[in-house]
């Protein structure tokens, strides 16, 4: 599996003392960049998300098996 | 009720200064006898300072309030002469399980490595640990304790500060050279001084019902999202001591404060949750709103604040009663050397940084966690959902789920009292970071030796190796660091057994030597709140008296 789904968030220079930090970063900074948008722009924002991220992993691998585990997920669970 | 705490009442003595007539003069008051007050009245009587402990009421708190009491605050504790109480009376947990609907998502372990004395967590109800507390500082003779007194003013020049203080035979008047403000998060003392406190209020309600029944359940935090017996909220569940057990609902904002504590509002709840089974009791019933916020500054000349009154967070992560009690620990030692004319009040401007930098963690962590349990958009409650869905099967999602970050000391790595580091060492224990324990001995923890004054550990290998001339410069060693003005105890750590004549953590386990990268000849400079100072691949007395006049802000170190 080309997909890395182990916890992988870090920053370069920034040591952590408690392994859950880098990763509570990560999530703060992503609700932080929804705060006070409609739903139909935090739609919008996560589909920039999407295509910002996908073109920076490139590797389209990685990425249909993201795809695949993404919408399995959705599809099982609702 | 199934109450077994009987509340103690404290008698009220009518003051020397109203009963004698006399203008009263102390070194150190301390206004507030909860948690954080007490802690630090017992640490700086301890260390011989005389103290005196004044509040307005006349019992310890009522309702079990405050009831998880984290690893770091036990070694504390340990130090103060009670945490073998409280650990005996208390429930040990280490193990959190959160719960999507009924199913179990993910749990987390608070110390799942071997080799510590302390568990991660105690949970007791605030009463018990408010009741020990006073039980020892009853047993120092250096602290006096005033009930039902309220402070009514505060006034400070350069030099001193100025009291009036209220009590059922009117007011009185009193001086002290420092003023420690224990008086919780209301803090009426910061208030009459005039002093901001920012930070926000989150707009939620909670419910804690505390409920005595016999139950089996098993002894772990367990936090249940969207739970069929309370949907769309949270719901959280801790053990306590006499069979009493914590339950903490989620209500929102819109819920009516006085409606919901009543019983008749209450059972109905916890009925819901139990199943028709299940007896209960309840025992106490609170309604709460939190905020988070601190002071910018913790000193202001003669005026220290600690605990609540300096700084508020979420209880989400139980870091209130454990980050004031870590205040009184930054503190004490500190303050009696400022007293004492051993520094200077720049060694209290650390306290206000170091113990700031922790509230500013402590809120960053409580925050998240309130923002992870109780999402304030709608696209902030489906990235949650999603997280606690995909952590079924993905690792990387568990690790995000926020239940709570549990209440740990901070790492003071910016702290100007540390020494940097000039040679290698794995690991965490950098300058600044809390001192991991580790067994000692034949049946002994590094902790409790450690803790009063500053300690230099050095690893000198085998103690059978050594010749009768090493053991001699080691021995002349301590007792000069003894003598010091700012006395430091020196402790040889070996690989096999005692040094004769010499203060020796045997390294029994290898703990010690792999938790801070010993090797033969490295060197552990240690501050009286067992957090590191310094450290060295080799001993060099100079070195060491220039880091213990950086660990006491002393101007002008030696070169």
């Amino acid at each position: 599996m080309a997909l890395n789904t182990d916890p992988h968030f870090f920053e370069p220079g920034v040591r952590y003392f408690r392994d859950y930090s880098p990763g509570d970063d990560f999530y703060e900074a992503l609700i932080e960049a929804h705060r006070e948008l409609s739903d139909e722009q935090s739609h919008e924002l996560n589909a920039r998300l999407v295509l910002l991220l996908g073109n920076h992993i490139g590797d389209l691998s990685v990425l249909r098996e993201a795809f695949d585990v993404a919408r399995r997920g959705v599809l099982q669970d609702r | 009720m199934a109450q077994d705490f009987v509340y103690p009442k404290f008698e009220y003595l009518t003051p020397p200064e109203i009963s004698e007539q006399r203008a009263g003069h102390y070194p150190v008051v301390i206004v507030g006898a909860g948690p954080v007050g007490m802690s630090t009245a017992i640490d700086l009587a301890q260390r011989g300072q005389s103290v005196l402990l004044i509040d307005d009421d006349e019992t310890v708190s009522v309702g079990s309030r405050g009831v998880c009491y984290a690893k770091r605050t036990l070694e504390v504790l340990d130090r103060l002469g009670l945490g073998e109480r409280v650990v005996d009376k208390g429930v040990s947990w280490n193990v959190g399980r959160t719960y999507r609907v009924e199913e179990e998502v993910f749990h987390f372990n608070l110390l799942p490595e071997p080799d510590h004395q302390r568990p991660g967590m105690v949970n007791l109800q605030q009463y018990y640990l408010e009741s020990y507390l006073l039980d020892r500082l009853r047993e120092l003779p250096q602290v006096e304790m005033r009930f039902r007194n309220r402070v009514n003013a505060v006034e400070q020049n350069p030099d001193r500060a100025s009291l009036v203080v209220e009590t059922p035979d009117g007011e009185y008047a009193v001086t002290c050279d420092w003023l420690v403000v224990a008086d919780g998060a209301r803090s009426p003392i910061r208030h009459m001084m005039g002093l901001d406190i920012e930070g926000k209020v989150f707009k939620d309600r909670f419910l804690i019902a505390d409920v005595v029944m016999n139950v089996d359940f098993p002894v772990e935090r367990r936090l249940w999202f969207d739970p069929p017996f309370h949907p769309n909220q949270s719901v959280l569940l801790h053990a306590q001591p006499d069979r009493v057990w914590r339950i903490d609902f989620q209500l929102g904002w819109d819920a009516d404060p006085v409606e919901e504590v009543k019983p008749e509002n209450v059972i109905p709840r916890i009925e819901q949750m139990l199943g028709p089974d299940i007896g209960f009791e309840l025992e106490w019933v609170s309604i709460y709103t939190f905020q988070c916020r601190r002071m910018s500054q913790f000193n202001h000349g003669r005026v220290l604040f600690v605990g609540d009154a300096a700084h508020q967070v979420s209880p989400f992560g139980a870091r209130g009663a454990n980050s004031g009690i870590q205040d009184a620990d930054n503190l004490a030692w500190k303050l009696k050397l400022v007293i004492d004319g051993q520094a200077s009040s720049a060694l209290l401007d650390s306290y206000s940084q170091e113990r700031g930098f922790a509230a500013d963690e402590n809120i960053l962590n409580s925050t998240r966690s309130t923002d992870f349990i109780t999402p304030k958009s709608p696209v902030s409650k489906m990235f949650r959902n999603v997280v606690l869905d995909m952590a079924r099967e993905l690792p990387f999602a568990r690790k995000l789920v926020n239940s709570g970050r549990l209440s740990v000391p901070s790492y003071y790595t910016n702290s100007p009292l540390n020494t940097p580091d000039t040679d290698a060492f794995a690991g965490n224990m950098v300058p600044g970071a809390p001192l991991d324990d580790a067994p000692v001995n034949a049946d002994s923890w590094l902790l409790h030796h450690l803790g009063g004054d500053f300690a230099l550990l050095v690893d000198v290998g085998q103690a059978q190796a050594m010749s009768d001339e090493q053991r001699a410069h080691w021995s002349d060693l301590a007792a000069q660091l003894a003598a010091e003005t700012v006395p430091v105890r020196l402790w040889l750590v070996t690989a096999d057994e005692a040094v004769p004549g010499l203060d020796t953590l045997v390294d029994t386990k290898g703990r010690l030597r792999e938790r801070l990268d010993l090797q033969v000849e490295s060197v552990y400079l240690i501050r009286p709140d067992q957090h590191v100072a310094a450290r060295w691949r080799a001993f060099d007395e100079g070195r060491v008296r220039e880091a213990v006049r950086r660990a006491c802000a002393l101007k002008g170190a030696l070169h």
